[in-house]
């Protein structure tokens, strides 16, 4: 029998150098970053510094005292609020998507704690949690989570009902009907969830930073505030600024390879119309 | 498993058996008092007008519904849920592979739910697509293959399933013509290699003339088998002679005969004047 297989190149596109990919992500960074530069030059407001000040302050504060007394706390609180956030925000959602009658019957409580901003809550857990740790994971974890949650409800209804048919004849176990067809179903709407959970955590986590026991960029930046450091101050910017585009890139790197099914279907069909 | 062609096998015990079946959404009756079944190494087909429930009966023999009256024995074993010695080709194939693996892994996802180890299933899995002629396209995934390609890797599925019987429910219903022939054939020839029992429903007389070793007719409301036709053209059938056989011919108008709705069965009365 004759087969016209499609190869696995022909259906690849071609890939833009990374260099033009980083000359075309940097071009507006780097033009603000002279305007401002140029502007505050000659300025002598105290809460304004000039810009190059600014810069030859991050090596002197941030490498390596601040690094390790702010950065890693802040990175370390991060990561492991986030990851619980996805992985309970997924587990609940999982549970939800499948049980219509619990998503309907727990409705009325997510929409009225979604309708709360987090951050109201924080005078609540410093009350039952204190300032410290415990309190700045519970925020995190709590407030992050249910963007995840509700896309994971949305993602898992997506499965077409057809395969429900098809998973019943062949037998597929619970687990592998979780691993192979709810999870990987749901993949690309739980992503697009963590991309905002993942906003929201570090919003959260500077909040309670603020707010919280000292260590951490949040609490830096408050307090250099407070004591009128300002230059010090205007550093935590920057570094959170880079803080929250690393972060973003891992995920980004992340979401390309979980989901490079999914961006290889979406090049294949605009490749046909 | 066994190569009997279905001929001389009639004093056997039947695969499966169908009795005093009846289904009914609520008050309304689809399908009331089928009886027929089916012997090892059989290919029969279930023909019937669109609406008679035709779907509904091969759900119910999948194990996927429940009669509302009747029984349904598989093996002898009355069947409550998804029998393990049955497979089932959908009729939707874009829709029956899951987009998110490849072929092979849609094919060997069954036989990992089973307990087979990695290397047992995916070899069994290559085999299948060996089997439908799509070694070739293990690593690719179902939206890179045409949709003759996908039925045929819904096929491999079902194969590397190792069943004793295979429900195919129009499953080559959305693919053109030619196509359509290729996969009648393969079928044929998987059938006749591996000896397995296929039960397939289309609408398409033609189709199940030249498949079946029997083709089941369905019809009236509620539906009910109207006869049982032995298709005596032999193992060996051909797209083109076999369709120009006068048996052929006389097969085909008999079937048309049968299925006919009520309403189509006064050939004087044109057919505006069945408008009101």
């Amino acid at each position: 029998m004759a087969l016209n297989v499609p190869t696995k190149t022909s259906s690849r596109s071609r890939k833009r150098p990374w260099f033009k990919t980083l000359l075309w992500q940097s071009w507006l960074p780097l033009s603000a970053l002279a305007v401002i530069w140029v502007a505050s030059e000659q300025s002598t407001s105290v809460y304004f510094p000039p810009a190059a000040e600014v810069f030859r302050k991050i090596s002197i504060v941030w490498f390596p005292d601040a690094l390790v007394t702010d950065l890693l706390p802040s990175l370390g609180r991060l990561v492991l609020g986030f990851a619980l956030a996805v992985l309970l925000g997924i587990a609940i959602g999982v549970l939800l998507g499948l049980f219509r009658s619990a998503e309907t019957a727990v409705r009325p409580l997510t929409e009225t704690a979604r309708a709360i901003p987090g951050v109201a809550l924080l005078p609540i857990a410093m009350m039952f949690f204190g300032t410290g740790e415990s309190m700045k994971l519970v925020m995190i974890v709590f407030i992050a989570m249910w963007p995840i949650v509700l896309n994971t409800i949305e993602g898992v209804r997506s499965v077409d009902p057809a395969l429900r048919n098809v998973m019943a004849s062949f037998r597929i176990t619970a687990l592998d009907r979780f691993r192979s067809v709810y999870l990987p179903a749901a993949m690309p709407q739980i992503f697009s969830g963590a991309r905002i959970s993942l906003a929201i955590a570090v919003a959260v986590m500077i909040a309670v930073e603020m707010f919280g026991t000292p260590g951490g960029i949040g609490y830096f930046i408050r307090d250099a505030q407070q004591t009128f450091r300002i230059i010090d101050m205007w550093t935590g910017l920057v570094i959170l600024g880079l803080f929250g585009y690393t972060l973003n890139v891992i995920f980004r790197a992340l979401e390309d390879r979980v989901l490079r099914w999914q961006k290889r279907m979406a090049k294949h069909v605009q490749g046909e119309s | 498993m066994s190569s009997n062609n279905g001929k001389n096998t009639s004093s056997d015990r039947p695969i499966f058996e169908i009795s005093g079946f009846s289904f009914a959404y609520g008050e309304t009756k689809i399908l009331e008092n089928v009886n027929f079944a089916a012997n090892a190494g059989e290919f029969v087909c279930i023909v019937g007008p669109s609406g008679a429930g035709k779907t509904t009966l091969l759900q119910c023999l999948a194990g996927l519904r429940q009669p509302t009256g009747g029984e349904i024995r598989f093996k002898g074993e009355q069947v409550t849920a998804p029998p393990a010695e049955l497979a089932v080709v959908f009729q939707d194939y874009s829709r029956s592979l899951m987009p998110w693996l490849s072929a092979l892994q849609n094919i060997a996802l069954p036989l990992k739910s089973a307990g087979q180890g990695k290397k047992q299933r995916e070899a069994k899995a290559l085999a299948a697509l060996e089997e439908v002629g799509l070694a070739a396209a293990a690593d690719l995934y179902p939206w890179e293959l045409s949709g003759g390609m996908q039925q045929r890797v819904a096929i491999a599925r079902a194969l590397a399933y190792e069943p004793a019987l295979v429900i195919m429910d129009e499953p080559f219903a959305s693919v053109d013509a030619q196509t359509r022939a290729d996969l009648e054939d393969l079928t044929l020839r998987i059938k006749d290699h591996l000896g397995i029992t296929v039960v397939l429903v289309t609408h398409d007389i033609d189709e199940a003339v030249y498949l079946s070793d029997r083709v089941v007719a369905l019809s009236g409301r509620p539906a009910t088998v109207v006869d049982v036709v032995d298709v005596n053209l032999g193992n060996q059938r051909d797209q083109i002679t076999t369709k120009e056989r006068p048996e052929f011919a006389g097969l085909r108008s008999r079937l048309y005969r049968l299925i006919r709705r009520p309403e189509q069965q006064a050939p004087a009365a044109p057919a505006a004047a069945e408008i009101h």
